[in-house]
């Protein structure tokens, strides 16, 4: 079996693991100051937003062009009295924007430049946006986004608890920013693709939270019975006990819009197979990220503060005093340190069972201790 | 780990001879209805298969209301401009609350479309100044219509000018000319009553009255130049060619005469109009009703505005004192000339109404243009694309390419990590993408979807949705192997728990492809409809075909018995049973070293 398959056996049986909730500051640090840049990129750099969005046309000529960028540059200010930008495509054609033309003026420009590019002008497909094209699927986008932040907390409240929901909130916020953000950083050019892509993410990003969250509800169901672990640490093993899913499921994820972006885009230049899967790209990255890193440690600590797991940990922790303080006992006693010193870390890691009652926890440490 | 066990007593899970014979009951007869329906490729959209899309996002104007029916109604109108163009299979939707997608089928118009589509809908009442049969009567079919020739062309269709009371069905007989000439053949209780010749009558001397200025009310533009104009227009215009008809009407601003074109029953007549008298928002009701007593058959009744009513007052009273053809108005819709029914008396109550030998189709399209005449809503171009196909077949390739790429590594990461469960995995996959195509190809003719750029790649990224579900389920099922159970209670006890993870995140998935889809416009629809049909089709592949498919092969003895390529094998995953007896070598040793690598 591969390497990752023998991970995922020792991360469920607790033999190794992460403390992902007990770290959980290093990692809000890292997301804040992340969180931090993109909004200084998005403030300072900005969007580069598309075409669509200003209002203008794009013309994408045929695959065999006999004319140059430069010349096609020129054609097009001809034409248009508009800067033009022209880019030569993975297939060999031209794509040429220009922009702030409107679509009454769009027509004469196409059937010049299909005259001075000596192309018939159905051969050169056009896409002309006026100015509020853009701004308004972006509305759009703004309002789906928040009917859907609205609706998914109430489904999450309802199928989880509010601070799952909360969470889940708050990650799927940190996505999209890290997502907007690492945009306006690098530059991509910000289509109506691309927002499209953004509210896909909206559905991936919360996939991965919700099946950590599932098995969190699990794992959490008879919590207040057991002394043997405080919430965060169940929090912790049920990231531990998901990470090769969210692992997996990320990956697969990725792949074939890796592919789409890679192949497709790389195939036909930019377009909006390259918008859609870039945008999906970096959020399904962000998405992975936040539901491990974010999502969860944001559940344990909005959790801790419920007075019963805080009667919980006080429960945990005197009990484990306890038991250290008999351990050392008993070490005192017979000097058997080592095999004490390992029955603590273990616990404090979240060894590999489940809590309470169906506990076989026992199970494995009695041959050890045989041995 | 408590509560899900019952699940397992579930008697969908004790059969899944029967899940798997229903899903594939449905495939043969998804498929079935596929290939006899003839639709065995999804419908394309424009940007893949060349043409042009238009978008229009509706304004209010003078505050009414962007609304469903007024949408709708516009709609109805773009339909009608874009089939008038001779295009075929031009499809105009709404999108969203206030946007209309136009979508134009390369080799077509697509710039007259373009022309047409977006020009706010006008309805005006004008008077008629002349009019003739237009063109070499090339699709009239009575050549009577020649200039001095009977008024009517069509015997059943035409009444010809009638006296207000009584609405005249005359046959062919009407002198050319005379204004009132025509019997009356049914008298009408109805003063008010406006009859309609729904053919125009032929002009009352060829082109000699067609003089705007000869005309009483022509005196509204004056200059004779522009008349001279109109006149030579009018003379050159031949109505029978779409290149001409397109050219004239449109245009014209309400306050000028105008030259225009209209299709009566199959022919086309040509006019010289006034300024016009009533506009069509002042039209506050149309509606097509049979008349029961009068045996006059379908009508067209209209009731007007207040400040209608009173202006319409004032265009029928100086109507009915001219002569025909000088005594009927044109209806404009849009620069053509929907009707011309000609005018006996004052009409004065804000009520009237237009007969003729309506067939009930006719009188309700009259009835409707009239409604149209009224809309609200004029339009702006938010985006014109046009694709030519080869550039719509490349991206299309590219599309497909990059599917089946992502597909192939997703099969690949599926082979390596989990064996031969990873068959299970691709068969699913397999059905799933069968019933995605299938579906889409049965809804492309059901409900008009088309397969457009963002909907592939909605397919693709759907693959890793799908994916995604088998993981949770295997990784379920490879927990309770460790738990140290074998493989067929590790099925079912691990089914309920997946089950429910596969419900709550791909509820969650659509969620997101319904907000999107029901929210936002244009291209992003496609795709959302995408995602949220592959999602609905994920849930339904994993119950009906991925856990009884699992089910079966967990009594297979490869499986069964954790044979090392099945991604099961107990050892391998680290299962507790065994371990007791196997500890030594498994676990110590690889413990410490391991986790360094991962």
């Amino acid at each position: 079996m591969s390497k990752l398959g023998n991970l995922g056996a020792r991360l469920h049986r607790g033999e190794i693991s992460y403390d992902f909730v007990g770290k959980r500051k290093i990692w809000y640090g890292v997301s804040i100051l992340i969180t931090i840049t993109a909004i200084v990129g998005l403030a300072v750099r900005g969007l580069n937003m598309s075409i669509d969005f200003q209002g203008g046309a794009v013309f994408t000529t045929p695959t065999k062009m006999s004319a140059s960028v430069t010349q096609a540059e020129t054609y097009a200010h001809d034409a248009s009295g508009q800067e033009a930008v022209v880019q030569k495509l993975g297939n060999g054609s031209l794509r040429i924007q220009i922009a702030g033309i409107d679509t009454n003026k769009a027509d004469q420009i196409k059937q010049k430049l299909a005259d001075d590019l000596k192309i018939n002008p159905d051969k050169l497909a056009a896409d002309l946006v006026g100015p509020s094209w853009g701004q308004q699927i972006a509305d759009k986008a703004w309002e789906g986004l928040a009917i859907f932040m609205v609706l998914v907390v109430i489904y999450l409240a309802i199928a989880f608890e509010w601070r799952m929901a909360i969470a889940a909130l708050v990650a799927l916020i940190h996505d999209i920013t890290i997502t907007t953000g690492i945009y306006a950083l690098v530059g991509f050019e910000v289509s109506p693709g691309t927002v499209i892509g953004l509210l896909t993410i909206l559905g991936y990003s919360l996939y991965d939270t919700v099946v950590v969250f599932d098995s969190l509800k699990e794992q959490t169901k008879d919590i207040t019975k057991q002394t043997r672990f405080t919430y965060s640490e169940i929090a912790n093993r049920s990231i531990n006990g998901t990470l090769v899913r969210s692992i997996n499921t990320t990956v697969v994820a990725l792949l074939p819009v890796a592919g789409l972006l890679f192949i497709g885009g790389g195939f036909l230049g930019a377009g909006t197979l390259n918008d859609i899967s870039l945008s999906l790209f970096v959020g399904l990255a962000a998405g992975a990220y936040s539901s491990i890193f974010i999502a969860t440690p944001l559940v344990a600590d909005l959790k801790e503060r419920e007075p019963a797991m805080k009667a919980l940990t006080k429960r945990v922790l005197a009990k484990r005093a306890q038991a250290a303080a008999e351990d050392e006992l008993a070490a005192d006693r017979a000097g058997d340190v080592d095999d004490s010193s390992d029955d603590t870390a273990a616990a404090v890691v979240g060894p590999r069972n489940q809590p309470a009652s169906r506990s076989r926890g026992r199970g494995g440490r009695p041959s050890g201790k045989r041995r | 780990m408590a509560a899900p066990k019952r699940g397992r007593s579930a008697s969908a899970q004790s059969k899944p001879g029967r899940s798997l014979a229903l899903i594939l009951i449905a495939i043969v007869a998804l498929t079935g209805g596929m290939f006899l329906s003839g639709n065995t490729t999804p419908r394309l959209g424009i940007d893949l298969a060349g043409g042009t899309s238009i978008t229009l996002k509706a304004k209010a104007d003078q505050g009414s209301a962007v609304n469903k029916a007024n949408m709708d109604t516009a709609v109805d109108i773009m339909n009608r401009r874009v089939n008038g163009l001779g295009v075929s299979e031009a499809e105009v939707q709404t999108q969203g609350n206030d946007n209309i997608i136009v979508n134009i089928p390369k080799g077509t118009n697509s710039k007259e479309a373009q022309q047409q589509v977006g020009t706010t809908a006008k309805l005006y009442f004008r008077p008629v100044l002349a009019s003739e049969p237009s063109g070499t009567a090339t699709s009239s079919p009575s050549p009577s219509a020649s200039s001095s020739g009977s008024s009517s062309p069509k015997p059943g269709a035409s009444a010809s000018p009638s006296a207000s009371t009584s609405s005249k069905e005359k046959a062919s007989g009407s002198s050319s000319g005379s204004p009132t000439a025509t019997a009356t053949s049914q008298g009408r209780a109805v003063t008010d009553a406006l009859k309609a010749g729904s053919t125009p009558s032929p002009s009352t001397s060829g082109s000699g009255s067609a003089k705007p200025s000869a005309t009483p009310s022509a005196s509204a533009g004056g200059a004779s130049a522009d008349a001279a104009k109109l006149r030579a227009q009018y003379a050159a215009l031949d109505c029978t060619k779409p290149a001409e008809r397109a050219k004239v009407g449109g245009a014209a601003k309400p306050g000028d005469p105008t030259v225009a074109c209209g299709q009566i029953r199959g022919s086309w007549y040509k006019y010289v109009l006034g300024p016009a008298a009533v506009d069509g928002t002042e039209v506050k009701k149309a509606q097509a009703v049979f008349d029961t007593q009068g045996a006059s058959g379908w009508q067209v009744q209209m009731t007007f505005s207040s400040s209608g009513s009173k202006k319409f007052a004032d265009i029928t009273g100086q109507l009915a004192k001219n002569q025909q053809p000088q005594n009927e108005f044109g209806i404009v819709l849009d620069g053509e000339v929907v009707s011309s029914p000609y005018v006996q008396n004052a009409i004065t109550g804000g009520q009237a109404e237009i007969s003729g030998s309506f067939t009930q189709q006719d009188a309700q399209s009259l009835a409707n243009m009239l409604s149209y005449g009224a809309l609200p809503l004029s339009f702006q171009e938010q985006s014109v694309t046009t694709v030519t196909a080869a550039l719509g077949g490349e991206q299309l390739h590219a599309g497909l390419l990059a599917g089946a790429i992502g597909l192939a590594l997703v099969v690949l990461y599926l082979v390596v990590y989990y064996r031969g469960l990873s068959l299970v995995a691709m068969a699913s996959l397999l059905v799933s993408a069968i019933l995605t195509y299938v579906i889409m190809s049965l809804l492309g003719p059901a409900i008009g979807f088309a397969l457009n750029l963002p909907a592939v790649c909605g397919a693709i990224v759907a693959i890793g949705i799908t994916a995604d579900s088998f993981i949770v389920y295997f990784e379920r099922i490879r927990d309770e192997i460790r738990e140290g159970r074998t493989l067929r209670p590790a099925v079912e006890r691990a089914w309920p728990r997946a089950r429910r993870t596969i419900l709550v995140s791909d509820f969650v998935s659509f969620l997101a492809a319904a907000v999107l889809f029901i929210v936002t416009v244009g291209k992003v629809q496609g795709f959302a409809f995408t995602l949220g049909l592959t999602t609905v089709l994920d849930v339904v592949v994993v119950f009906l075909f991925t856990k009884p498919l699992m089910t079966l092969l967990a009594r297979r003895p490869f499986f069964a018995n954790g044979h090392k390529w099945s991604g099961l094998d107990p050892k391998s995953l680290g299962a507790k049973a065994p371990l007791r007896r196997t500890r030594r070598p498994a676990g110590p040793a690889a413990g410490p070293v391991d986790p360094k690598e991962a």
